[in-house]
């Protein structure tokens, strides 16, 4: 694998989690619970497709076979998503949602902040804009996850439920394999195992607030930030993301 | 030569920038907003630098083409539109003049502190949040508890 194969599927793997991420967060549009958080799921989806665009745009760039973003995010099959496996679960209800984007969010955020000082400045330029944008994101998941934890029996009940489900999915987050022991050597990115620890303070910080507990447990599902097993769920999410372009080949507004 | 005489001042054209109204909030410029980076030519071809607010903000297709649209219409026919991403936009360099311009329009400046200051219809400084996220990427929804009006806070990033 040389340096731009290697940089080529990180890329795909930042863009693929925007990507899937935002396309299940826009599935809200129009079904939130309340107008304003409507809002929020609407714009939160939208700054991951913006951030899929420039992380997406750059793998197509670097791949340098006239795959543009628009090509990578439509005409690719489930095998060759490179996303967390976190990101393609449903939506479940409004809690499961934003149990999700926190964990997604302070993992991200994190993330973003260490390609701030990545030895490709085509990356670290594309992280300092989209660090900004998940901060902000972060900001509001945390504060649901506490409101909703820390709230009524119910909705406490239901981000417990939420958390006990997707924490199998956190670990994948931090697992390494040899595109990134290469993007570790090049100084492009982190090694992932290195962002746990912050992010387990992070987290036990706010569920601590949110009086949720996390569960006893390392147990990781994996498998889709390697393409190697996705979940089910992957495929139909693609034919309705991709439906348009599938039916009509290379449509254009 | 002769054309180098001929072609319109940098000082020129960030004046004729400064009146191309930003698509979503008309009533600041695109220059007010910040995010015209640098103008310089090269040659006979102009370059314009401009960097994105938000990464998915959809009216950055539009502001790309009443650039051009505008530039044409002086009479420049090379332009070279340039996408900036880093240093990342920050409200900071909103002018002064966009600022006001705003606050008139009912649209609370953005604040460090992260809320705006008062309301901008009635100037009380009693205001809650009523949602991170508003009807643009850049705002927020906030409501004045003694006017009682809604109203858009520009958020601080």
């Amino acid at each position: 694998m040389t340096r731009d194969q290697a940089l080529f599927e990180f890329l795909c793997r930042m863009g693929d989690n925007t990507l899937i991420l935002g396309h299940r967060v826009s599935e809200w549009c129009g079904h939130a619970p309340v107008l304003e958080e409507d809002i929020a799921l609407a714009n939160t989806a939208l700054d991951l497709i913006g951030q899929t665009q420039l992380w997406l745009g750059l793998a197509g760039e670097v791949e340098g076979e006239g795959r543009d973003a628009d090509k990578l995010a439509f005409h690719r099959d489930a095998w060759d998503f490179r996303n967390l496996l976190l990101v393609e679960m449903p939506n479940g209800d409004f809690g499961r949602t934003l149990m999700r984007q926190f964990l997604f969010d302070a993992w991200h955020t994190i993330l973003l902040g260490r390609l701030m000082t990545s030895s490709e400045p085509r990356v670290a330029e594309i992280a300092e804009k989209a660090s900004k944008e998940a901060a902000y994101h972060l900001e509001r998941s945390a504060d649901t996850v506490v409101s909703l934890g820390d709230g009524t029996e119910e909705s406490h009940a239901r981000m417990q439920a939420a958390l006990d489900y997707l924490w199998p999915y956190v670990g994948e987050m931090f697992v390494a394999d040899a595109v990134d022991q290469a993007m570790a050597e090049e100084g492009i990115a982190p090694d992932p195992a290195s962002l746990r620890p912050e992010y387990d303070a992070l987290l036990g910080r706010v569920l601590k607030e949110a009086t949720l507990i996390i569960p006893d447990s390392h147990f990781a599902h994996k498998g889709g930030r390697d393409g190697r097993m996705h979940s089910e769920h992957l495929g139909h999410l693609l034919t309705q993301m991709q439906w348009l372009q599938r039916a009509y080949p290379d449509a254009r507004w | 030569m002769s054309q180098t005489q001929d072609r319109p001042s940098v000082q020129q054209i960030w004046d004729w920038l400064g009146q191309v109204p930003d698509p979503e909030i008309p009533v600041i410029s695109l220059t007010d907003l910040g995010i015209i980076r640098d103008v310089d030519w090269q040659g006979d071809t102009l370059v314009v630098t401009v960097t994105p607010t938000y990464s998915g903000c959809p009216a950055t297709t539009i502001i790309n083409l009443d650039i051009e649209t505008a530039l044409r219409g002086h009479g420049i026919e090379k332009i070279e539109l340039k996408r900036q991403l880093s240093p990342a936009w920050t409200t900071e360099w909103l002018s002064e003049a966009g600022r006001a311009k705003l606050e008139a329009y009912g649209i609370a400046p953005p604040q460090p502190a992260s809320g705006p200051e008062r309301c901008p219809h009635c100037g009380s400084t009693h205001v809650e949040k009523v949602s991170q996220f508003g009807s643009t990427p850049c705002k927020a929804t906030w409501r004045c508890r003694d006017c009682l009006e809604p109203f858009d806070y520009f958020k601080c990033i």
